[in-house]
């Protein structure tokens, strides 16, 4: 009995999880402009509508960007800040980690506001750049938090054992350190690109004229008649996010199978 | 000049001096060991040795050249490291190979290399097993293959048996033994086990804290220990406090208390003597007899163990059982301990 109730739990929460999800794909086939059973038949034009809409396109392209530019930038940051945290003994390291991880725990209206108002007083104009400036401050601690768990297994004397073999520093990092951590990076990569690619309120105080998609997406909420498109777009972010999640467990599955001895978890 | 020479080495963890000006001269083919307690400095001179450490004060020395200065990965010296450090994504034959890569070898000559090492050292055929796949004797002759590819000029060992079970690693000791014979390559072995140092070394040096307190073979080492910690490192001992009586030529005559006056040969003393000097006396437990000596006592315990036996016996007056070790039969009732003045060991006395 107990063991059904449980059951009956977890799928009403999977339910309520996932059902609203699933009303996008549904809706963004159904002909009709409203949101409401019954269906009224199957369209694609709503998808056609939405690869013509070049502003779409840009804000497409625009969060791309960011994304990409974003994950690489706070990977590579807390790659290094990993490696200094957990390689060497240095003065306040637990202070500097405090403030590195702050912005996790700082409401991001307020994030966006205190940036917006720095950049206005120094007289920096926004931009793209200007949003992957605020995404870093949100995604770094992301990169840190994933990177120290990889790298506080890592066995140091897999580089001195390198060095000895007769590689320098820059090849040991290529042949040992890197392909070790890569399933690191790789998760890293993966949750900076997705923190940056769905985040609206910086986005929304930093990027001047140029509209990321969660911004282009608030703006067309506003016109009842565009949001069977604004729902294709969603169908499709969906699915690409799947594609992508499965993408990176496979890659990291097949990549390296990691002697969980050295390197741990 | 040897081959690997250490002089006046020093090296500081922060205000610890954790090596003090070590000297040490390692001559071309030995088997060499460093041997001591955990904290003695004898991990942090391999590491010196091998690059991974910049000595603060001195000259470390391979074939003539100095290193000060030479990173790890431009030295001649190849290592086994403790924890063996197997690189986890490769499998062993790429771990063995790992070294060879700059060398410059066409591809079929680096296979016919490494599958040579490999069978070196009875890992024929194991080549695509992963690291995960390998039991703790197999993985240390991945470590062992992988440094001895490289033709090091000197091998350096870090406590390369410590993870193996006892019949395992008194099998590798002899099989090191045999492999460092049959290659000629000078090996370094860091040991705290003085039974591994001593069954494979042909030297030994003894540290504790940062200095080096005795190099000798194996033999004199157990002989002729130079203080009281070498003599209490190595092996089983019995300590009685004397003073010189009287010097007279080739014989010296000391006064040991309980042991009443015991004589001892002037060449016992590797430091210089005068009468009434106080001196520690020492016997190893299986150079005393339990019948037929001049000092009387009773057996407090023993144990049987094959071979021999090892027995506790009582003198009166001191507070410490003296240590027995004997093949003749189990004595009855009180013994009368005895030795020959000749396997008298005779050590400074120091507060």
């Amino acid at each position: 009995m107990r063991n059904r109730g449980l059951l009956v739990y977890a799928a009403a929460y999977l339910a309520f999880l996932y059902l609203p999800v699933l009303f996008l794909p549904l809706f963004s086939f159904n002909a009709s402009q409203y949101i409401a059973f019954p269906l009224t038949g199957f369209t694609t034009q709503w998808y056609t509508a939405l690869f013509a809409d070049t502003a779409m396109l840009q804000a497409l392209s625009n969060s791309l960007k960011v994304g990409v530019v974003t994950a690489i930038l706070s990977t590579l940051l807390g790659l290094l800040a990993a490696k200094a945290v957990t390689q060497y003994r240095l003065k306040g390291t637990g202070t500097a980690l405090g403030f590195i991880g702050l912005p996790l725990f700082i409401p991001d209206v307020v994030l966006g506001i205190a940036l917006l108002l720095l950049l206005a007083a120094i007289g920096f104009p926004l931009s793209l750049a200007t949003v992957v400036l605020g995404h870093l401050c949100l995604c770094t601690p992301f990169a840190l938090a994933v990177l120290i768990a990889r790298f506080e297994g890592f066995d140091r004397s897999l580089e001195e054992a390198s060095a000895d073999l007769g590689e320098n520093g820059w090849m040991t990092f290529w042949r040992v350190t890197f392909p070790l951590m890569l399933p690191g990076i790789t998760a890293s990569l993966l949750l900076t690109f997705i923190t940056s690619f769905d985040e609206f309120l910086i986005a929304y105080f930093l990027s001047g004229t140029d509209a990321t998609l969660p911004v282009f997406f608030w703006s067309q909420l506003r016109f009842p008649a565009r949001l069977p498109v604004v729902l294709a777009l969603g169908a499709l972010i969906l699915l690409a996010s799947v594609v992508l999640v499965v993408l990176a467990e496979v890659v990291r599955n097949r990549g390296v199978a990691p002697d969980k001895k050295t390197i741990g978890a | 000049m040897s081959f690997l020479s250490v002089t006046r080495v020093i090296k500081r963890f922060g205000d610890v001096e954790a090596v003090k000006a070590v000297d040490l001269e390692v001559p071309r083919g030995a088997f060499f060991a460093l041997l001591g307690p955990s904290g003695c400095g004898k991990t942090t001179l391999l590491r010196m040795i091998a690059g991974f450490e910049q000595p603060d004060d001195g000259v470390i020395a391979i074939d003539g050249v100095a290193m000060n200065g030479v990173p790890a990965h431009q030295r001649p010296t190849n290592m086994v490291f403790q924890s063996y450090a197997i690189f986890p994504h490769l499998n062993v034959f790429d771990n063995v190979a790992y070294g060879l890569r700059r060398d410059g070898l066409g591809k079929d000559a680096l296979r016919a290399r490494v599958e040579a090492m490999l069978a070196t050292v009875r890992l024929e055929g194991m080549g695509a097993r992963r690291a995960d796949q390998l039991s703790g004797g197999q993985r240390q002759r991945v470590a062992l293959a992988r440094a001895l590819v490289k033709q090091p000029k000197i091998l350096l060992l870090d406590e390369p048996l410590g993870a193996l079970d006892k019949r395992l690693r008194e099998q590798m000791q002899v099989e090191l033994r045999a492999l460092q014979k049959s290659l000629g390559i000078t090996f370094l072995l860091v040991t705290h086990d003085q039974e591994e140092a001593l069954s494979m070394a042909d030297h030994i040096a003894v540290m504790n804290g940062g200095r080096i307190l005795q190099i000798a073979s194996p033999r004199d080492l157990y002989e002729r220990p130079n203080c009281r910690e070498v003599a209490d490192f190595i092996g089983e001992i019995n300590f009685f406090h004397a003073s010189v009586k009287e010097i007279a030529g080739d014989n010296v005559t000391c006064n040991a208390g309980l042991l009443g006056i015991v004589p001892v040969p002037r060449r016992a003393f590797g430091f210089a003597i005068a009468a009434g000097d106080h001196v520690l006396l020492a016997l190893r437990p299986e150079r005393i007899t339990l019948s037929g000596g001049t000092v009387a006592g009773e057996i407090a315990a023993a144990s049987f163990l094959g071979e021999r036996s090892h027995y506790h016996a009582r003198i009166a007056g001191r507070s410490e059982p003296v240590f027995v070790a004997s093949s003749g039969p189990a004595p009855q009732g009180p013994v009368m301990l005895g030795w020959n003045p000749a396997d008298v060991i005779a050590l400074p006395f120091v507060e």
